[in-house]
């Protein structure tokens, strides 16, 4: 049989199935377990209607709890073992967290993940912002969104192939290729260089790429919160003779800084996560390591369960401080 | 606003000009590998994509006739005559050369001195005269470079070998592997979530804050936490690496910003038309059904857009739960970083392959664009 066919009778039986279970465990709490009517009527209408929830709820939360919650406390508990030959595991404390603190490789994926945190959502935000504002009042403004938000749609690994190209290397006295060297030369630079080879350079240029998708998204956002100013600041602003960058400066940007600060944390949660695009582009090499890519690499090319679920704890433990502030604003907004 | 005091047609015009350099700077990239698609092997190693639209300039290696069967006599000497590019298409010459340390040594019509008598005349159209002794006249054709000037083409040949020759490299198996992981795990969690988001926004129970809160937490929990924990489990389970593992990673995966986007949509929904249903006597499946879903449906679509471009787009999920040694059911993700590593300077194979894997998820995008833009602005915790 066909994949796809599988895949579309997949969707038919899982269809059929979640519906079928919404509408009989609904029926079966009504009619069977709690009926509404005989001596207990009134009782069981709320006794029924105390479980209902817990029947609509079951499903995603059953999913969420194994497939989330379930992981992040064995992970914990894959940390602190060892696999031994036969499947076993025995408890190995710290000692795999000191081994991945002495491997020189991690301090160099974190070196490179706090320079990918500091500068991916700097540049994602400033550009989105720029763009957003520039394009705000324009004619055509929403056709230059819509490409610039484009990059969104593409794979982190179609997007690495399109930036493999500009970065393209050929010896020197070839025909360059790579628009990157091309350039290059042309304002004067002696040699090609192989970008993705030379350290600190490479990792710059890998960050290129995530800023290139993601500034599209910080525009979206940014856009829609500029839009949401009301119309009398800016106006008192200019009737009082500001400029147009002290408008922008010291009346618009000040309103959005909530809004900006979202989009920050949200390019941030994605910078801790970037694995593809090293693991297309430079697979870790020539000092461009990060930890999702060290991860990868320690759990399933090394096969250490131990040490690379301590480094997916070290992800964890970076993406707390957020975690704890969105569940902290999600819940002031609820109030 | 655009006619305010103190604004300035200047600014304007630098306004339009700093957009159109973005735009370029953004597209220029994509543009790069699209143009490259549509390119020969060769002509993508001759130029940058940047001088497709322009004629490319090539050095060709050509003979002449071989003179034991074509040689005339005149005198003395000894003459070939005829036209380089013998029976295929003519173009047009723009310089010569007998000798590899000087392909352009000639312009057209020039006559080549080469030595003790000998000389050979190529005109633009290819036409060439050859002279010489018996001796010099014998043996195998004179080589000669050919600098020509070729038109810009543009080929359709990578689309046909990466999709239906090429061996290998063929990306339609993987682009149906593709397709088979993304439908189920972009249905099943909307089933699943929209069940849950209506219960957090319309039901009243104990808890309800703090399960919301749950979500909140679990949409920025790194997936890779969960990769090892839950292969176990599947393994355990006899599931395996296969589909069914990876449609019920993406489910578990998609979940939480399904039931958070559901959740803040249908909690926005007018009450009066749900206390209404409920004073009618609907129950709420009813209530559900009838009413919630339909009123729901950008908020479904906006999650499905996601879901859909971050499945479709997905590697680490797809390498960790389905991709085996059998290569099977490799998706493209996969496929292109292979290509990556066994083609890695073949720009026609590797640009065709990313324009092949990126051609549905830029359609859905440009089509679809309202409910992205949407669930964006739904979807970010403010």
């Amino acid at each position: 049989m066909h994949p796809a066919i599988q895949a579309v009778l997949t969707v038919g039986v899982a269809v059929i199935v979640s519906i079928g279970y919404f509408y009989l465990s609904n029926v079966f709490l009504d009619r069977v377990l709690f009926p509404a009517r005989g001596p207990n009527a009134g009782r069981n209408i709320n006794r029924a209607n105390l479980i209902r929830p817990w029947l609509f709820l079951f499903p995603a939360f059953a999913a969420l709890g194994l497939y989330l919650a379930y992981p992040v406390v064995e992970t914990i508990r894959l940390s602190l073992t060892d696999r031994v030959a036969g499947g076993a595991y025995v408890w190995a404390g710290t000692d795999n967290y000191a081994q991945m603190l002495g491997d020189p490789k991690f301090w160099e994926a974190l070196r490179n993940n706090f320079f990918w945190l500091l500068i991916v959502p700097a540049a994602s935000t400033a550009f989105g912002l720029i763009i957003a504002q520039l394009t705000d009042r324009l004619a055509w403004g929403n056709i230059a969104k819509s490409l610039i938000f484009m990059p969104m749609a593409i794979s982190f690994v179609g997007a690495s192939v399109i930036f493999k190209l500009v970065y393209d290397y050929r010896p020197a006295g070839e025909e360059q290729i790579g628009i990157l060297n091309a350039v290059y030369l042309a304002l004067g630079g002696d040699a090609p260089q192989a970008w993705l080879t030379i350290p600190w350079v490479n990792s710059l240029l890998l960050m290129v790429v995530l800023i290139w998708i993601q500034t599209g998204f910080a525009m979206v956002i940014l856009s829609a919160a500029l839009r949401g100013i009301p119309e009398e600041t800016i106006e008192a602003a200019i009737v009082d003779g500001a400029n147009p960058w002290q408008i922008f400066f010291k009346i618009k940007v000040p309103q959005i800084m909530p809004t900006i600060m979202v989009v920050w944390t949200t390019i941030t949660i994605v910078v801790l996560k970037i694995f593809d695009i090293v693991f297309a582009m430079t697979n870790g090499q020539w000092g461009t390591q990060v930890l999702a890519n060290y991860m990868y690499d320690k759990l399933f090319r090394a096969n250490d369960w131990g040490v690379g679920s301590a480094s997916a704890m070290v992800i964890m433990l970076l993406v707390l401080p957020i975690l704890v502030w969105n569940v902290r604003t999600a819940r002031k907004e609820m109030r | 606003m655009d006619n305010i005091a103190g604004r300035k047609p200047a600014l304007g015009w630098a306004v339009n000009i700093s957009v159109v350099l973005l735009v370029a700077l953004w597209l220029f990239p994509t543009i790069g590998l699209l143009v490259s698609s549509f390119r020969t092997a060769d002509q993508i190693a001759a130029t940058g994509w940047w001088k497709a639209f322009f004629p490319v300039e090539q050095t060709e290696q050509l003979r002449t006739a071989d003179p034991g069967e074509v040689r005339a006599q005149e005198g003395d000497l000894f003459v070939v005559e005829g036209n380089i590019f013998g029976d295929g298409p003519a173009t047009t010459i723009s310089a010569w050369g007998v000798s590899s340390r000087d392909v352009a040594a000639y312009a057209p019509g020039e006559t080549a001195d080469m030595g003790d008598g000998e000389s050979f005349t190529l005109n633009e159209d290819g036409s060439y005269r050859w002279t010489g002794t018996d001796d010099q006249i014998s043996g195998r054709g004179q080589r000669v470079f050919v600098g020509v000037e070729q038109a810009p083409e543009f080929t359709l040949a990578n689309y046909e070998y990466m999709l239906v020759s090429g061996g290998n490299a063929n990306i339609s198996k993987a682009f149906f592997n593709t397709l088979t992981v993304t439908i189920p795990a972009t249905i099943i969690p909307i089933l699943f979530a929209a069940f849950a988001a209506y219960a957090l926004a319309w039901m009243d129970f104990p808890g309800r804050a703090l399960l919301i809160a749950f979500v909140v937490a679990l949409l920025v929990v790194p997936l890779q936490l969960a990769l090892i924990p839950l292969l176990k489990l599947h393994l355990a389970l006899g599931i395996g690496k296969g589909y069914l593992g990876v449609w019920l990673a993406h489910t578990g995966f998609g979940l939480p910003l399904a039931i958070y986007l559901l959740r803040n949509y249908m909690a926005g929904l007018p009450r009066d038309i749900i206390e209404n249903a409920r004073v009618d006597g609907a129950t709420d499946f009813q209530i559900f059904t009838r009413i919630i879903l339909p009123l729901s449906f950008p908020a479904l679509a906006s999650f499905a857009i996601f879901q859909f471009l971050w499945t479709w787009n997905d590697l680490l999920v797809a390498l960790v739960f389905l991709v085996d040694s059998s290569g099977q059911t490799t998706v493209m993700t996969r496929h292109i970083v292979e290509l990556l590593g066994t083609f890695g300077g073949n720009w026609e194979v590797l640009a065709t392959a990313a324009f092949v894997s990126m051609a549905v998820p830029l359609a859905v995008f440009f089509l679809m664009q309202r409910y992205l833009v949407r669930g964006l602005l739904a979807g970010s915790v403010k």
